[in-house]
C-alpha cells in the first residue's frame, strides 16, 4: 500500500510542453507568456467544437516540436477535456499515429494526465508519454449552460470557462521533475449549485491535501507555491478555512489558476476562470517557466474537477468532485 | 463537517448578488424598453389609427430590434448588467428563442436550428399555453352561474 501518496523511484522528467489560448485569456495577466493564440476564439475552424479539438493539435504539436521529438518518438498520450465523450481530445489527436487513452477528470485532468504519465514513466512502461488537457469557453457554454448569446445574469459565485489547452511531454530527461503524486477521492458534500463550482470542489481537494502532508514528512512552508486547478476565489476561500480548522496552514502560499489567468475585475470574470485548459495553460505558461527559471523550486499542483454533467444536474442531484495532486520540483 | 452544516457553511460564505445596483439596472434599461415600447406605440397609432395593427407592429419592432442586437452580439452584454430588465419584456422572449437557433446552427436546420430553438423559450410556450387553458375552464365555469 502506498497510503495515497505515489513516491517516483526513477522520478519522470518533464521535457516540455506548449499552450494556446483564446483572447479574453490573451487580454489577461499572462497573455504574453502563452505560446498560441486565436483572436476569434475560432482556431480557424468552423464550429466551437472543431476549434477545441484545434487547440489539442496546436498544443501537443508545439510540445513535441519543444522536445524536438516526431509522432514516432512518443509511447502514449494521455488526453482529456469537458465535451461529451471526450470529443475535444479525440478529434484533435486523430492525426497523431500514437497509442491513444483519453481521460475524463473534469477540471482535475491536467494533474490526472501529468500523474498518470509520470507512473507510467516510471514503472517503465513508456520512455515518453504526451498529455494534453483542453477547455473552450464556447463548446462547454453551449454543453453545461446556456446558449452564448442568450442574455442572463451571472451571479458573483460563478467561474468563467476558460479557452486554453496545455501540452506537456514526459520522458526521463528536463530541468522540472515530478517526484510524488496523490490520486484523488470522490467527494460530494451535497452542493447542488452549478453557480458555485469551488465550494462543490473545495472539500476534495482538503482531502487530497490533507491525505499528501499526511502521509509525507512535508509541510505547507517547504513549497514555495500550492497550486489549485480552477477553485476560483469563493473555493479557494473555502479550502484555506478548512484546511486550517485541520491544522494546515497554506494561506501564504496559496494559490488558483483560475484567480491568476484573468483581471477578475477588468474582465468581469465573477469568481475567476475554470475548465480544465485553465489550470493547464497556467501551469504549462507561467508555472512551468517559473520552474524551470528557478524562480520556484518546489511547487505542489492539485487539479480540481466537477464530475457532475448537465443531466445530472437537472435531475436534482449534487456534484461529486475529485482532486489530484502532482509535485512538481526543479532540479538545481 | 457534515453535508447540512456544509451546505450553511457555503450559503454564509457565498459572496452575494449586489441586488441594489441589479435593481436599479433592471429598472433603467427594462424602462428604457417599455418607453420605447409606448413612444413606437404612440407613433403607430398617428400614422394608422388602427389599435390593432398597432399592438402588432409595436410587438414585431420589439422582437426585431431585440433579434438583431442577439444576431451582432450586443444583448447578452446589456443584458450581463440589466438581468430582469431584459428578461421580463417581449425582447428577453425574442432573445431567448433567436440565441439558441444561432447556437446550435452547426447542427445543420433541421436537428439543431429546428429542434433546439425553443430549449430555453419552450416552456415558457408550453405552461402559458396550459394556463390559458385553464383559465379558459375557470372562465367557462364562472359564466354559466353569471
Amino acid at each position: 500500500m502506498n497510503n495515497g501518496v505515489i513516491k517516483f523511484l526513477q522520478e519522470p522528467k518533464i521535457m516540455s510542453t506548449y499552450s494556446c489560448v483564446g483572447s479574453e485569456e490573451k487580454k489577461g495577466p499572462l497573455g504574453m507568456l502563452f505560446n498560441y493564440y486565436s483572436e476569434d476564439n475560432k482556431f480557424g475552424k468552423e464550429t466551437w467544437e472543431k476549434s477545441e479539438s484545434e487547440m489539442q493539435r496546436i498544443a501537443l504539436f508545439g510540445a513535441m516540436q519543444n522536445a524536438g521529438i516526431k509522432d514516432t518518438g512518443l509511447d502514449i498520450l494521455l488526453a482529456g477535456d469537458l465535451l461529451n465523450q471526450c470529443v475535444g481530445s479525440s478529434f484533435g489527436l486523430s492525426d497523431y499515429d500514437i497509442p491513444y487513452v483519453g481521460l475524463y477528470g473534469a477540471c482535475s485532468t491536467c494533474a490526472l494526465g501529468l500523474a498518470l504519465g509520470a507512473c507510467l514513466i516510471s514503472g517503465g512502461m513508456a520512455e515518453r508519454v504526451g498529455t494534453v488537457t483542453s477547455s473552450h469557453f464556447c463548446s462547454s457554454e453551449r454543453q453545461f449552460r446556456f446558449p452564448l448569446e442568450y442574455g442572463g445574469q451571472r451571479p458573483p459565485t460563478a467561474q468563467w470557462t476558460v479557452t486554453g489547452a496545455g501540452a506537456f511531454i514526459l520522458g526521463n530527461q528536463g530541468r522540472v521533475s515530478i517526484p510524488e503524486a496523490v490520486f484523488g477521492k470522490i467527494k460530494d458534500m451535497g452542493i447542488k449549485d452549478v453557480n458555485n463550482m469551488g465550494a462543490a470542489m473545495a472539500p476534495s481537494c482538503v482531502e487530497t491535501i490533507k491525505t499528501y502532508f499526511r502521509e509525507t514528512d512535508h509541510s505547507p512552508e517547504d513549497f514555495d507555491m500550492i497550486i489549485t486547478g480552477d477553485l476560483g476565489y469563493e473555493g479557494s476561500e473555502i479550502l484555506k478555512e478548512l484546511l486550517l480548522s485541520e491544522g494546515i496552514d497554506i494561506r501564504e502560499n496559496h494559490t488558483d489558476c483560475g484567480l491568476l489567468i484573468y483581471d477578475m475585475e477588468a474582465q468581469d470574470k465573477h469568481a475567476g476562470g475554470s475548465g480544465c485548459g485553465c489550470s493547464a495553460s497556467v501551469i504549462s505558461a507561467h508555472i512551468l517557466k517559473r520552474l524551470e527559471a528557478c524562480e520556484l523550486q518546489d511547487v505542489l499542483f492539485i487539479g480540481t474537477g466537477a464530475l457532475m454533467n448537465s443531466l445530472t444536474v437537472c435531475q436534482g442531484n449534487s456534484i461529486p468532485a475529485i482532486s489530484h495532486l502532482v509535485r512538481l520540483k526543479t532540479e538545481v | 463537517m457534515d453535508k447540512s452544516s456544509y451546505s450553511d457553511y457555503v450559503k454564509k460564505k457565498a459572496k452575494k448578488s449586489p441586488i441594489a445596483r441589479d435593481c436599479i439596472f433592471a429598472f433603467i434599461i427594462g424602462g428604457a424598453i417599455c418607453t420605447l415600447g409606448h413612444s413606437l406605440r404612440q407613433l403607430y397609432t398617428y400614422l394608422t389609427g388602427d389599435e390593432e395593427i398597432t399592438s402588432s407592429l409595436v410587438c414585431t419592432t420589439l422582437i426585431f430590434l431585440s433579434v438583431l442586437l442577439t444576431g451582432l452580439g450586443i444583448y447578452d452584454k446589456i443584458a450581463s448588467k440589466a438581468g430582469a430588465g431584459t428578461i421580463v419584456p417581449i425582447t428577453g422572449f425574442a432573445n431567448a428563442v433567436s440565441s439558441a437557433a444561432i447556437d446550435n446552427k452547426s447542427e445543420g436546420y433541421v436537428l439543431g436550428v429546428g429542434a433546439k430553438m425553443f430549449i430555453i423559450a419552450g416552456p415558457v410556450i408550453v405552461f402559458g399555453m396550459l394556463s390559458g387553458a385553464i383559465y379558459g375552464v375557470i372562465y367557462y365555469i364562472t359564466s354559466l352561474f353569471a
